[in-house]
């Protein structure tokens, strides 16, 4: 059985009632759990804030938390569950800080000779054990957006586009090529050369552990842009099982230029542009 | 501390996204790099496994995949089984050709993956899905 809007008149006028009680306990449960790791003074105002909404929300809000009475109840709990996932608690004790508040209802029914019914006690741990639910969705949708933002920074941060020699931007590769991120490599490679005004790009794929097709395909499409730009395109860092299994995929590179290693690249495109690259002798022993 | 991988049975991975895909691929590198499988055969075998988990997914619908560590005696090696039950391959021979696609990728992912393994057996009828195991042996 659910609670009726008459039973939360009842816990409205308990509340009311025993106001300063029932915060003061509150408070005090929900630091034992929380272990010192939130001050007091900001429990007993988020603890004092939960108290005040739910006594506005009325016995009609309280017996249905969706109606729009308790609209102010639903954005303090959710407030605070948002705040405690940004802190890093645990779920376990986001919800702690709400049924905490069973453990006071009955303390005022034992020692307080509050009036409660049977009925009453199981219809208010009902109601608290949904606004524990209500702040436990939250919590796992802000932990998700937080994951989502994670992911997105994860995204840009893989990406960059080096500028390595006067007219030359390199993209070093690292990871999984997936069609979000080959995107965002492209976009960022595109921007990169139109702002350096660089006709060589080394797409260099030493840190890609597997080149199947979608990987190659993602690679030839960013390889095709460049070159309507104006840009020649270098892919290195072939190691010999990708090449292998480059070869028995199938997969064609036509006359794109590849090279083992980065240094070679470059080495190419100096070559291309004239600039002499020689090795240097090792210093001989004296 | 736990025993790392289980060689004994076979390990499912559902596969239902992109990441799935991923996750594919780093159990069967787990798996191969288990079974000592050469770096080249490591990379053929995961490369292999990637291209058929994302046909699972694309055009299966998506499916599972199973791992299984097999041995016959004088080698050990590794059987992935992909396993969807998607409206199946109408035409085998032309799905099997190089180049041939209906999704827009290179048209080299089943055709490929049949030359980087060493075992490679299709099942297949339209309407019934598809199933197709793959082995990759030690040397």
């Amino acid at each position: 059985m659910a609670l009726t809007a008459d039973g939360g008149n009842r816990l409205v006028e308990l509340l009311t009632g025993h106001g300063e009680r029932v915060v003061q306990r509150w408070t005090e449960v929900v630091a034992a759990s929380l272990r010192g790791r939130l001050s007091l003074a900001e429990l007993r105002l988020q603890v004092q804030e939960l108290h005040a909404s739910m006594i506005n929300a009325g016995g009609a809000g309280l017996a249905d938390l969706q109606v729009p009475a308790a609209g102010e109840l639903r954005a303090v709990l959710a407030d605070l569950s948002r705040s405690r996932a940004r802190q890093s608690f645990t779920a376990t004790e986001t919800a702690v800080s709400i049924y905490a508040l069973k453990d006071v209802l009955v303390e005022l029914a034992e020692t307080d000779g509050a009036e409660l019914s049977l009925r009453d006690v199981v219809d208010f741990t009902g109601l608290v054990d949904r606004m524990g639910l209500l702040t436990f969705e939250t919590y796992v949708q802000t932990r998700e957006g937080l994951i989502a933002d994670q992911a997105e920074q994860l995204l840009e941060l893989s990406t960059p586009v080096v500028k390595i020699w006067d007219g030359v931007v390199a993209v070093p590769l690292v990871g999984t090529l997936d069609s979000a991120r080959a995107q965002v490599v492209m976009e960022r490679l595109l921007q990169t050369l139109v702002d350096t005004g660089s006709p060589y790009a080394i797409i260099d794929i030493t840190g890609v552990p597997a080149v199947d097709t979608q990987v190659a395909q993602h690679i030839l499409k960013t390889v095709v842009a460049a070159r309507l730009m104006g840009a020649d395109c270098i892919i290195s860092g072939i190691r010999p099982q990708i090449a292998q299994t480059i070869v028995a995929l199938g997969i064609e590179f036509g006359d794109i230029a590849t090279k083992a290693s980065l240094a070679d690249a470059l080495r190419h495109v100096l070559r291309l542009t004239g600039v002499e690259a020689s090795r240097r002798h090792p210093r001989r022993e004296a | 501390m736990t025993a790392g991988v289980d060689l004994g049975g076979p390990q499912t991975q559902a596969i239902g996204s992109d990441e799935d895909v991923v996750r594919v691929r780093q159990l069967v590198r787990t798996v191969a790099v288990a079974v000592k499988l050469s770096l080249v055969d490591q990379t053929k075998l995961v490369t292999a496994a990637s291209e058929l988990a994302r046909n699972t997914l694309i055009y299966g619908g998506g499916g599972t995949a199973e791992v299984t560590v097999v041995e016959d005696g004088r080698r050990r090696g590794v059987r992935i089984v992909f396993a969807d039950s998607g409206p199946g391959i109408v035409d085998l021979g032309l799905a099997l050709t190089d180049g041939y696609t209906t999704g827009g990728g290179l048209g080299l992912g089943l055709s490929g993956s049949r030359r980087l393994v060493d075992d490679f057996d299709i099942q297949t009828a339209p309407g019934e899905g598809t199933r197709i195991t793959i082995t990759k042996w030690s040397r």
